[in-house]
């Protein structure tokens, strides 16, 4: 069954064409990649999807009910999270704050009750702290104990992009969507955030789309790729499938010189 | 700047040793620049007539103010001439000793030739049609009195003798430094408001005031001057370390223990502010309270500016609100006068402060909604800009003929009833302390509740990074409204008790000016920084008032202290927590914590022994 559905999708900047009459599907419980050469509109993608940018033209549909329209916000509490290319954590707050802050949409206290601290306010705010934690939990002893209470940006490059992908689980997602979690990372850090993908499916029973330019990630987890190239797919299917189509080595490598 | 950075010598003479890596020492450069300024300094204050005007006030017995003020430039600018730079790690520290003496002693001098060249120009010539205050009696005074020439090169030794003075603190350990800076700090500070420290003392029944102060001058004495520096140099000097280890201490305890004593530590601070306006008295009080309006307000706006990040230059409006929605609604109409008063209003419920106080409220949330609705779009400068323009709105409104049989036009509101609690008119000052007092608890507790809680986090995320908050399920509509709301019902109680302690209110009360200072209470005290808000807004608005004397410097005086703060310490009185990310608190948070792992693990191993052990 589909979770996530896009036809259509067409995005202009200006002149250029960042999604040209996008097709494609995620099914529940799959882990999806997208890849690409720069500027193929990989992000521009999961901008759309996350409704940060409206579309031009096409429609996305989620859970079979189109989501073109509605804020960011509201399609984050249906259930689709993400993480930033360009890692954007909350810098001034701490580890544990950044991910509470992912619950906001699965909470409701407000003003009155914060300021009573009324026995429902605790209860919720116990809640809050302790998914938090949990989430954080996910990655090992990297972001727990003494972590809990730094800001974000006295963490390593790595451990931030830890933290953003916890602080999108936390949201309780269905789909998760990761902007090249692996960039930056040295050898081993990728390794094993390749496993944690595997394992947020099989443990959370997350639906993984994830954007990645390192192939050892992608042909380590991905069971389908999705190739793009000027905002077209042009190749669809498993990692050595794609790997071995011609359209996909012109678009990376260029074309071949005819003789 | 470049040059200075170099710390290996270019030549190596032969046969030299090699070269050690030796820090930097003081230059020619940084003693010619220190001194120039301290001469500068100098003729600066005899020309705009700071020297004149204190002639006559006393600190310390015979020494007046503008004396302290001659040598007081010298003095801090002979101390920096003679500071070696800031040592780098792995370099060796430059030794201390008479060159640094003698880097002052330059310094001071050239101060005394940059003044004697002001004097000889501004004696020789008569300038006195731009620079009005430079009388003969100012040079005068500047020359000792001995005539321009004969009277410099006195000053000129003065100036030099300072300047070595200053030069010779820098051999000086730092601590004792440290504490003696404070100390005559204090000494200075207690000559010059002499008149309310003795209030102050004579409340606190203390016994040796007439030792300590001249009856006629107002001047401390020697013995009191001598008796102030040594009390707050041993305080200063204890209080250093034992301030940090309370604090690591308190950090220590357990976390059913931390409540108690914290608890306790609150109960204190609300029995001292409780006898507070007795021993203060009236004078001071009424400033207190002038603080505590502002500090309402600066409370309010450090919800909208410091956790939510949304600058709101026209924060005066909800002040206007909260003000002119309790006149209207509580002013007293005399007795068939009604329509016969300027200003002619036609309207009064006549209400009593509390029965007001709901009205005030929704009114204040309504403009609250009011402003943000518009500007929820906008970010940053253009935020400032359409919050500007409302404020200067609603000031207009309030003083247009449109709305004049409400709110009075520029005669305002007047009349308006007195608070009553419990049956007791709230008059005096004292009085009016506990009740401001009272609201500022509120705002201080809605602070802190509201910042650890969904909606606060909610606002800081939003303050932090808009759009990934949005994408993060903030609803960043709703999040910015309740920070109007929130921001404008605080400010309008401050509103409601400014206009029932002024007993009337007029449209140009809420000028555009009132933002501007509650804006720099809130960032001059650390943004997001209740305790930071708190100190500024006492220090800010106190601060001109008791400077009262000095006239029409206070302003030049006061402008200085808030530049050399921003300079000092730009993030802040007292940074929030988020905002102090000292190396060291984070080592200890990690020492802590790792120490805590260990115990838990050797628990671990106590309980089931390890097999083969």
């Amino acid at each position: 069954m589909a979770l996530l559905e896009v036809v259509g999708l067409t995005k202009d900047f200006g002149g250029v064409r960042a999604i040209d009459h996008l097709d494609m599907h995620v099914d529940v419980g799959e882990i999806v990649s997208v890849i690409g050469p720069n500027g193929a509109g990989k992000t521009t993608l999961f901008n759309l999807i996350t409704g940060m940018i409206p579309p031009d033209e096409g429609d996305i549909r989620f859970e079979g009910r189109s989501i073109v329209g509605l804020r960011p916000s509201q399609i984050l509490s249906l259930g689709i999270a993400r993480t930033f290319q360009n890692v954007r954590l909350f810098p001034e707050m701490t580890v544990r704050e950044n991910v509470m802050v992912a619950r906001h949409a699965r909470t409701r206290a407000g003003v009155v009750s914060a300021l009573l601290r009324t026995p429902r306010f605790r209860r919720e705010e116990a809640e809050t702290r302790r998914r938090a934690e949990e989430a954080l939990a996910f990655f090992g002893p990297r972001l727990v104990g003494y972590r809990f209470d730094q800001t974000a940006v006295s963490l390593s490059y790595a451990n931030r992009r830890r933290l953003e992908i916890a602080r999108a689980m936390a949201s309780d997602p269905k789909l998760l969507l990761l902007d090249e979690p692996t960039a930056g990372m040295n050898p081993r850090e990728t390794q094993e955030l390749t496993e944690l993908i595997g394992k947020m499916r099989d443990e959370k029973g997350l639906t993984i789309l994830f954007i990645e330019h390192d192939m050892r990630v992608v042909k380590g987890v991905a069971e389908r790729v999705i190739v793009l190239d000027y905002g077209r797919k042009i190749a669809e299917g498993t990692y050595d499938e794609v790997a071995h189509n011609e359209q996909v080595i012109e678009a990376y490598l260029g074309r071949r010189a005819t003789a | 700047m470049a040059e200075t950075v170099r710390a290996v010598p270019r030549e190596v003479p032969l046969g030299a040793a090699p070269p050690a890596f030796a820090a930097r020492d003081i230059t020619l450069r940084q003693v010619v620049r220190n001194g120039v300024l301290a001469g500068l300094g100098v003729s600066f204050v005899t020309a705009v007539g700071m020297v004149q005007a204190f002639e006559r006030r006393f600190i310390v017995s015979q020494l007046s103010l503008d004396y302290i003020l001659v040598v007081a430039f010298p003095l801090a600018l002979g101390y920096l001439a003679g500071r070696p730079p800031p040592v780098l790690e792995g370099f060796e520290a430059p030794r201390l000793g008479a060159k640094n003496v003698l880097a002052g002693l330059l310094a001071g001098a050239l101060a005394g030739l940059v003044l004697m060249a002001f004097v000889g120009i501004f004696g020789n010539f008569d300038v006195r049609d731009v620079f009005t205050n430079v009388s003969p009696e100012a040079l005068a005074r500047i020359t000792f009195g001995e005539g321009l020439f004969e009277g410099s090169l006195a000053m000129l030794a003065v100036q030099a003798a300072f300047g070595a003075l200053g030069g010779a603190l820098n051999l000086v350990p730092e601590r004792p430094r440290r504490a003696a800076f404070l100390a005559a700090v204090w000494v200075v500070a207690f000559g010059l408001f002499s008149p309310l420290v003795r209030q102050v003392l004579d409340n606190l029944g203390f016994p040796f005031l007439r030792y300590m102060y001249r009856s006629v001058s107002g001047a401390l004495t020697r013995t009191g001057a001598v008796a102030v520096f040594v009390l707050f140099f041993v305080l200063s000097l204890v209080a250093k370390g034992s301030r940090l280890q309370a604090g690591e201490r308190f950090r220590a305890l357990p976390e059913s223990q931390r409540r108690v004593v914290g608890g306790l530590a609150i109960l204190a601070v609300l029995g001292l502010l409780a006898v507070l306006p007795h021993i203060l008295g009236n004078f001071l009080s009424e400033i207190l309270n002038f603080a505590g309006i502002f500090l309402l307000m600066a409370l309010g706006l450090n919800i909208v500016v410091g956790l939510a990040g949304l600058l709101d230059l026209g924060y005066v409006a909800f002040f206007a609100v909260g003000a002119y929605t309790t006149a209207v609604l509580t002013w007293d109409r005399p007795e068939g006068l009604a329509g016969t008063l300027p200003g002619s209003i036609r309207w009064g419920p006549e209400l009593t402060f509390w029965e007001a106080l709901p009205f005030v409220i929704l009114a204040a949330a309504l403009a609250g909604i009011i402003v943000g609705t518009p500007v929820l779009r906008m970010r940053g400068d253009y935020l400032a800009i359409v919050t500007l323009g409302f404020g200067e709105i609603t000031r207009l409104l309030f003083l247009s003929t449109w709305f004049k049989p409400y709110f009075g036009g520029a005669l305002g509101v007047q009349r308006i009833a007195n608070i009553e609690v419990f049956g007791v008119e709230i008059l005096s000052p004292q009085n009016f302390f506990y009740f401001i007092f009272g609201f500022g608890v509120l705002a201080v507790y809605a602070s802190y509740a509201l910042q650890n809680s969904r909606i606060g986090r909610a606002w800081t995320a939003i303050r932090e990074d808009e759009s990934v908050a949005e994408a993060m399920g903030v609803n960043v509509v709703a999040a910015k409204l309740w920070a109007f709301i929130i921001g404008a019902i605080i400010a309008s109680f401050g509103g409601a008790i400014f206009a029932v302690k002024v007993g009337s209110v007029f449209p140009r009360s809420f000028s555009i000016e009132v933002s501007i200072i509650v804006l720099v209470i809130v960032i001059v005290g650390g943004l997001a920084s209740v305790p930071g808000v708190i100190l500024s807004a006492i220090v800010l608005t106190a601060t001109p008032e008791l400077l009262q004397e000095l006239a029409e410097y206070r302003f030049l005086i006061y402008g200085v202290l808030l530049i050399f703060m921003m300079l000092k310490r730009p993030e802040g009185f007292i940074p929030s927590r988020r905002r102090l990310r000292e190396l060291r608190e984070e080592e200890l948070a990690q020492d802590a914590w790792l120490r805590a792992a260990r115990a838990q693990r050797e628990r671990e191993e106590l309980a089931e022994p390890v097999p083969g052990s």
